[in-house]
């Protein structure tokens, strides 16, 4: 095997916060090779990032490299001078960021930034500097170069800024490119679309690459070689192949069984007890050790040592150990008995008819109306009591002003919902108030969904108050102390504040308050797409039992397919403003009819070891349109690789295909 | 004095009534556990708290001389019967305690420490001849004998004296300070005491005490030696400058705060209303801040003070005391300063509240029903609480500031208050005339740059503290030592 | 752009308009012109007659609102509130209590005050600027702390000492510059050098800490980890990435006050004898000349509201995103 082009060998980070010394990462170790692209996986806070920053010598204030060296085409990054360092950035090795809108500087245009690159490490000025800039830009395909090389970011679409941000990266002819999460601020579609850019680059170029992520698909279908983190430590590390077929290390295992997808059979999912332990703790075990099922005292009293595995697959695991040979045979029930399934019922719960939300656009002295911009434009769906509806689509798509429309957050424009027999638009005063009762929410991001200024009790307490449901002091007292042991929360922690909650524990606080009053029917707003995978899967678990045992219904707002798969009973797939597809969930994930919905299955990275870059078939071109102004026709069509003429003049009607699955689309049928 | 009136001044009820909302808003912290940890990050830092001493040893004095009473005039024996009659003067408790520096006033101008007049006059030699030359003090030096010999070792006896005594105190204090300290961290009081003076303790106390000692050694040897001298000197009309600075510490701190009383109602009610409705309320609030804010600040406080002058004027009658008089003067100018810079606030807190009318938990209160005034209240408030306070230690120095510059331009307070600007004002002159008069100046600089640099210390803390901003500055960290044991 | 300078230009309007009616509650509900003559006059001098003739001869003898004695039109123009206060839209602003013109006053009194708040204003805002960057070049050394400090401390002098020790040691005890006074042409360098120097040294402190504070802001922004990650030097990002940035929220805070720079300084000018505005003004308000304070309250409000326009209209120069719909 050729020398790698980077070589990382006891790499220890320290960060001096306000709490401690942040020891964030402890002696690790990899290489990486020209063309190999090796991915970093783990949850938040187990310092995949600091890895990067701390290759590129870019760490925060506080923090720096204790020790260990990072040798990169056989010289040590960790001995150069902040001046030769300088010439590597960049040129020996570039890195992209997690958030394209925030890291593209926004004042200057993106020529100019991305000529910066070329005149510091390439000696390009000028014609010949606008040339190469408009060659990268094609590289990454950008449309129309020429012109875009004189616009500034926010003239950008997300991916496209991220594009931009490739293209900058690789201005340079870097050695090694490192990604750090470099899709998970994009949507499936475009996710899929710059996933495919960076694999065609990397392997025209050469180069290698480093892909820090949390999800597990971005891995299988980019991924050469994984590297897995936990609280600072590098735990595994094994081919793609032999990790998907055998995640050797606890970890590893319990973040596949975590995932929800390829569940249809709507078991528990398994979910990983605690937290990722702060860092600023001395660890003497093994780090894993109080969240691992299959912990023994060894574990805790001795820090594991590597163990090298087969097909050049290694682990820190006493469980390798060979001494320990006994233990490794003996595999624990990974999943727990399937909850019963919610009580099917006829009985319609939630009707929406032809619901609008239109924001007017302003223009001219006197702001004058000129158009509309049509967040939600007739929609129209149906929940059984009991039952889940999932409502799919990217982000832009108008899903959340839906289910704000619903719960009268945002007054509707247009269309009718009913709960029961209440037509909530006509409600009023202490009317709609008593309505308020049987609907409730939750919020995506468990921190900004709490007030950080009230205690728990004081939060779940707060809708049972406003809304007189439970009479004395002391019966509101018990229904708290009741509804928290409901959602898996300690009684005692009730007199605590938001911030001492870790993001699962929120979002159970959250739902705790929403079930105070007793709602029928809760609208989750991706309440788990905030969350670690393994949380995400306490979460899930949560809904699923409290609609087992409360028979509430859901409308079940997300972007993530798996979640469906495993959690709704219908699905509708929502396209800017309006429902393109809808039906149960075996019908529109099994059988999908409008190419939209085929688009965005095909775009979610599957977590299994056959999954490669440019392996799938339909994907999406372009943007999603502005709201303001949506295409003629049907709204997908400049996007559709199948749109023909009618496509382009009429609105597609709804049609039925089979039993409840109707889609709006010419073609489909 | 067999007897006298009290007097309660408007600003002496309003300060009483600050102070009182101070302790209520103390106690409701401690409450707030969030409250509780910002405070105590302000505590922790060794400026604010070096400042704090020197902003409570003002308000000290400015709340001994906030206790008015009028003085009973000694009755003639014969009208013994009569109801006692009261001095048209209104004395302060500061005013009994500096009544040395008060009552002895020189003929004109004298320098600090000085035992004869600054300038040269005739006057009667023993021998009854007149000769023109620097006369003896009446009360600057007047116990020396020999004044050119005597008066180095005199200032330096009652200087140390003065300084041993607030040492004494400050060590009596400390002492207190250590003890109460010391229960809380139950440990010995030596080792306590060793920690607040090493600095290592979680309250910066160390930095308290080291300030206190500074204040009381100086305030011990400042009272020490203006009972035989004119410490700062004394100005064109024979007074005590020291004195002067004294009285004008009040104002200052009245200036400072009093405007609160009318910026906290409007500056909140209507920023949370305006951000919270949106609409035509929103457009009205607007409106209204626009108008006063598009006008130049100095301008409208000239404008508005000119007229409440002419009302002030018109009603003379109904103030008893010129005393009184200039009371209503001041606590106009702090209302006129508050309804103009109640803008600064309603603007801040409108921006925070449209942006916190969006969070979830805003969304997640309106999903229950509750009523707009209620969220306000419990959910935008208190998240925006940090900048109703942050404003509010801000505006303090920037008001202490301006009274200086309104003074000068003729809309400050009364003229016959003293104040810092009127200090100033009347010290415009001194610099030109040669010799050069520097005291009353350099007094005012003094003492007005400590209060305004303490403010702003203690306000960059406070900021540090509330504003989440401000996390992400860089800033000092303190090296955590290892603890002595 | 066109239809927003409208925009802008229409709203300006109902915010005089409210200026208007403010100044004309305070100086004529409030008090009344009787009390504007009595206190003119002096005590002495008050008879009803002497307030009748001082009122008659500057105009304020007229009704506020409405004049039952006139005919027609002049029912509503021969009043207080038409002739005094309406009349500031035409910038008319008549005479002075004292009988001076006040137009021929501003015209010829502003260049004087602009000659001392323009150097002020570019002089101190390119010093404040380049200390801020360098604060924040230093960031977190002792040399910050201690430029943050000494800010602290220029922040917490008033200006007014700043005006007395400056004229003092500058030109009383070092002799270098007259202390007080103006001319005309070049010569004028001479007199206003002092002003101009105190001027820009009594603004330092503050603003020097507030740019540290919006650069240090934009240094922790990922775009800046960006342009470290392209291989950049601290400095290249300095001057080309966060200074760029940085500018958009100093704009706002300065370009508002450009059209106010007619109106002079206040304290500065009459301290240093520049007959500018702010002298003018300072007198009216010593000598109780109403009418001139409220000439330049309108006139005050007027440029605020030109300064907010002009502030919209610099943003679209700075910031790319910004285009005034």
């Amino acid at each position: 095997m050729s020398a790698a082009t980077l070589s990382v060998s006891g790499l220890s980070t320290h960060i001096d916060s306000e709490n401690g010394l942040v020891r964030a990462l402890d002696c690790v170790s990899f290489e990486v090779h020209a063309g190999e692209t090796f991915a970093l996986l783990g949850e938040s806070g187990c310092g995949k990032s600091v890895t990067a920053l701390s290759l590129m010598r870019l760490l925060p204030p506080g923090g720096c490299v204790a020790g260990g060296s990072v040798m990169l085409d056989g010289r040590d990054l960790c001995a150069l001078t902040e001046t030769e360092m300088r010439q590597v950035r960049g040129a020996g090795m570039a890195m992209i960021f997690q958030e394209p809108g925030t890291s593209l500087n926004p004042v200057l245009t993106v020529g100019q930034q991305i000529g910066e690159v070329l005149a510091l490490h390439r000696g390009l000025k000028g014609a010949a500097a606008d040339g190469e800039a408009v060659a990268l830009m094609t590289q990454v395909g950008i449309p129309d170069p020429q012109r875009r090389l004189r616009e500034y970011p926010f003239q950008f679409s997300g991916g496209m800024k991220q594009r931009v941000m490739i293209a900058m990266a690789l201005a340079g002819e870097p050695r090694l490119l490192i990604a750090d999460e470099p899709t998970t601020a994009l949507d499936v579609t475009i996710q899929a679309q710059v996933l495919d850019v960076m694999a065609a680059l990397q392997r025209a170029r050469g180069m290698a690459m480093i892909l820090i992520t949390h999800d597990l698909g971005v891995v299988a279908k980019m991924a050469d070689r994984v590297g897995v983190m936990y609280a600072g430590h590098l735990i595994e590390e094994a081919p793609r192949g032999r990790f998907f077929a055998a995640p050797a290390h606890p970890y590893s295992r319990k973040l596949f069984e975590a995932l929800p997808e390829g569940h249809r059979e709507r078991g528990v999912l398994a979910t990983i007890p605690g937290s990722v332990p702060p860092l600023t703790a001395h660890f003497t075990g093994c780090r894993f050790a109080p969240r691992c099922d299959r912990a023994w005292e060894r574990c805790r009293a001795e820090a594991p040592q590597w163990h090298a595995l087969e097909g050049g697959q290694r682990v820190r695991c006493h469980l390798h150990d060979p001494a320990e040979s006994m233990r490794a045979a003996v595999q624990p029930a990974s999943r727990s008995a399937a909850v019963s399934p919610a009580r099917a019922t006829e009985e319609i719960l939630l009707g929406v008819r032809d619901m609008k939300v239109h924001f007017p656009i302003t223009s001219g002295v006197f702001r004058r109306v000129v158009g509309h911009v049509k967040a939600v434009d007739g929609v129209s769906l149906d929940i059984g009591a009991g039952r889940t509806l999932a409502l799919v689509g990217e982000s832009g798509c108008g899903k959340t002003t839906v289910g704000k429309a619903i719960l009268r957050l945002i007054e509707p424009s247009g269309g009718s919902a009913r709960l029961g027999d209440k037509d909530i638009g006509s409600l009023s005063g202490s009317a709609l108030r008593a309505t308020r009762a049987s609907m409730q929410m939750i919020f995506q991001d468990p921190f900004g969904s709490l007030n950080p200024r009230l205690r728990v009790i004081e939060i779940i307490e707060e809708g049972m108050n406003a809304l007189g449901v439970s009479g004395s002091d002391a019966e509101r007292r018990e229904r708290v102390v009741q509804i928290m042991e409901q959602v898996g929360l300690r009684p005692e922690l009730a007199e605590r504040y938001p911030h001492e909650f870790s993001g699962g524990q929120r979002q159970r606080i959250a739902i705790a308050r929403a079930l105070a009053v007793s709602p029928r029917l809760i609208v989750c707003d991706e309440p788990t797409s905030a969350l670690d995978v393994s949380v995400q899967a306490q979460i899930l678990n949560l809904l699923q039992e409290l609609q087992a045992r409360l028979g509430v219904a859901y409308l079940f707002i997300t972007h993530n397919i798996a979640v469906v798969e495993y959690l709704a009973h219908e699905v509708a797939v929502m396209y800017l403003g309006r429902i393109v597809e809808q039906g149960s969930v075996a019908e529109v994930l099994g059988n999908p009819q409008h190419p939209y919905t085929r688009a965005l299955l095909a775009a979610v990275p599957r977590a299994n070891a056959d999954a490669g870059a440019g392996a799938d078939a339909v994907l999406v071109k372009g943007d999603l349109p502005s709201p303001a102004n949506p295409p003629a026709g049907c709204h997908f069509h400049p996007r559709c690789p199948l749109a023909t003429e009618t496509c382009r003049q009429e609105y597609p009607q709804a049609r039925a295909v089979d039993g409840t699955h109707v889609v709006s689309c010419h073609l489909a049928g | 004095m067999n007897g006298f009136q009290v007097v309660v001044l408007w600003s002496d009820a309003l300060l009483a009534l600050l102070l009182l909302a101070c302790g209520a808003g103390i106690a409701a912290a401690l409450r707030r556990e969030h409250l509780r940890r910002a405070w105590r990050a302000v505590f922790a830092n060794r400026s604010a708290m070096a400042a704090l001493v020197v902003l409570l040893a003002y308000l000290l004095v400015a709340i001994l001389d906030s206790f008015h009473f009028r003085p009973a005039l000694e009755r003639q024996a014969a009208a013994s019967a009569a109801p006692a009659q009261y001095s048209v003067e209104v004395l302060s408790l500061l005013d009994v305690a500096l009544a040395r520096m008060r009552t002895t006033r020189e003929d004109s101008y004298s320098a600090p420490f000085a035992t004869h007049a600054f300038r040269k006059r005739m006057i009667e030699m023993p021998d009854g001849t007149q000769q023109r030359d620097y006369p003896r003090l009446q009360f600057g030096g007047a116990q020396l004998a020999d004044p050119a010999a005597d008066r180095g070792a005199d200032i330096a006896r009652r200087g140390l004296g003065g300084a041993a005594a607030g040492l004494a105190l400050w060590a009596f204090m400390a002492g207190a300070l250590a003890v109460f300290v010391a229960r809380g961290r139950r440990e010995p009081v030596r080792r306590t005491l060793g920690a607040i003076l090493g600095g290592n303790t979680e309250v910066a106390w160390g930095a308290f005490g080291w300030m206190l000692l500074l204040v009381l050694c100086a305030g011990g040897a400042l009272f020490a030696l203006s009972g035989g001298y004119h410490v700062l000197g004394t100005d064109a009309t024979g007074n005590d400058v020291l004195y002067q600075t004294f009285k004008a510490m009040r104002i200052a701190l009245l200036i400072g705060t009093l405007a609160t009383f009318v910026v906290l109602p409007l500056g909140i009610g209507l920023g949370l209303a305006a951000g919270y409705f949106g609409g035509w309320v929103d457009d009205l609030i607007q409106y209204v801040y626009t108008v006063i804010s598009s006008i130049p600040y100095v301008l409208l406080i000239a404008a508005a003070s000119l007229m409440m002058q002419l009302v002030i004027e018109q009603h003379a009658e109904v103030f008893d005391t010129a005393a009184a008089r200039a009371d209503a003067r001041l606590v106009a100018l702090c209302v006129i300063i508050g309804a103009i810079s109640w803008t600064t606030l309603c603007r801040l807190l409108r921006a925070e509240t449209l942006k916190l009318r969006e969070t979830d938990y805003v969304q997640a209160a309106r999903c229950f029903g509750v009523s707009g005034v209620r969220i306000m209240l419990r959910h935008i408030l208190p998240n925006a609480f940090h900048i109703v306070l942050i404003t509010l230690v801000l505006e303090f120095s920037g008001l202490v500031l301006a009274e200086a510059v309104l003074s000068y331009v003729g809309v400050g307070v009364d003229p016959t208050t003293t104040s810092f600007g009127t200090m100033i004002n009347n010290a415009r002159g001194e610099l030109a005339q040669d010799p050069v008069i520097w005291w009353s100046i350099t007094a005012a600089f003094v003492f007005m740059v400590a209060l305004v640099l303490a403010a702003n210390l203690f306000a960059d803390a406070v900021r540090e503290a509330f504003d989440p901003r401000a996390a992400a500055l860089p800033r000092r960290r303190r090296v955590p030592r290892e603890s002595a044991a | 752009m066109i239809a927003y300078l409208l925009r802008r230009l229409l709203l300006a309007v109902p915010t005089l308009i409210g200026v208007n009616l403010l100044l004309f509650t305070l100086f004529f509900v409030i008090s009344s012109p009787d009390d504007m003559a009595r206190a003119q006059l002096g005590a002495k001098r008050v008879t009803p007659e002497a307030i009748e003739r001082w009122k008659a001869d500057r105009g304020y003898d007229k009704p506020l609102f409405w004049n039952a004695q006139a005919a027609g039109r002049a029912r509503f123009t021969e009043t207080i509130f038409v002739q005094k206060s309406a009349r500031m839209f035409l910038f008319d602003f008549g005479k002075s209590d004292a009988g001076r013109d006040i137009n021929r006053e501003l015209s010829t009194r502003m260049w004087p005050s602009l000659a001392l708040a323009l150097p002020v204003f570019l002089v101190g805002l390119f010093v404040a600027i380049t200390l801020a960057l360098l604060l924040a070049f230093l960031r977190a050394t002792w040399l910050d702390f201690t430029g943050v400090i000494v800010c602290v401390v220029l922040m917490s002098i008033s200006s007014l000492f700043y005006i007395i020790a400056g004229q003092y040691l500058v030109a009383r005890v070092w002799n270098l510059v007259p202390i007080s006074g103006f001319a005309t042409g070049l010569d004028a360098a001479r007199f206003l050098a002092l002003p101009v120097a105190v001027g820009v040294l009594a603004g330092l402190g503050s603003n020097v800490r507030w740019y540290r504070a919006i650069f240090l802001e934009e240094i922790g922004k990922d775009y800046v980890r960006t342009a470290r990650a392209k291989g950049l030097s601290e400095l290249a990002v300095l001057f080309r990435h966060v200074l760029k940035n940085g500018m958009i929220p100093i704009l706002t805070g300065t370009v508002v006050v450009i059209p106010s720079l007619f109106l002079g300084s206040l304290i500065t000018e009459s301290f240093f004898g520049i007959p500018g505005l702010g002298t003018f003004t300072i007198e009216a308000i010593l000598m109780q000349d109403f009418a001139i304070v409220r000439a330049m309250v309108f006139i005050g409000s007027v440029l605020y509201i030109a300064g907010l326009v002009l502030t919209d209209l610099s943003y679209t120069l700075v910031d790319p995103r910004v285009r005034l719909q």
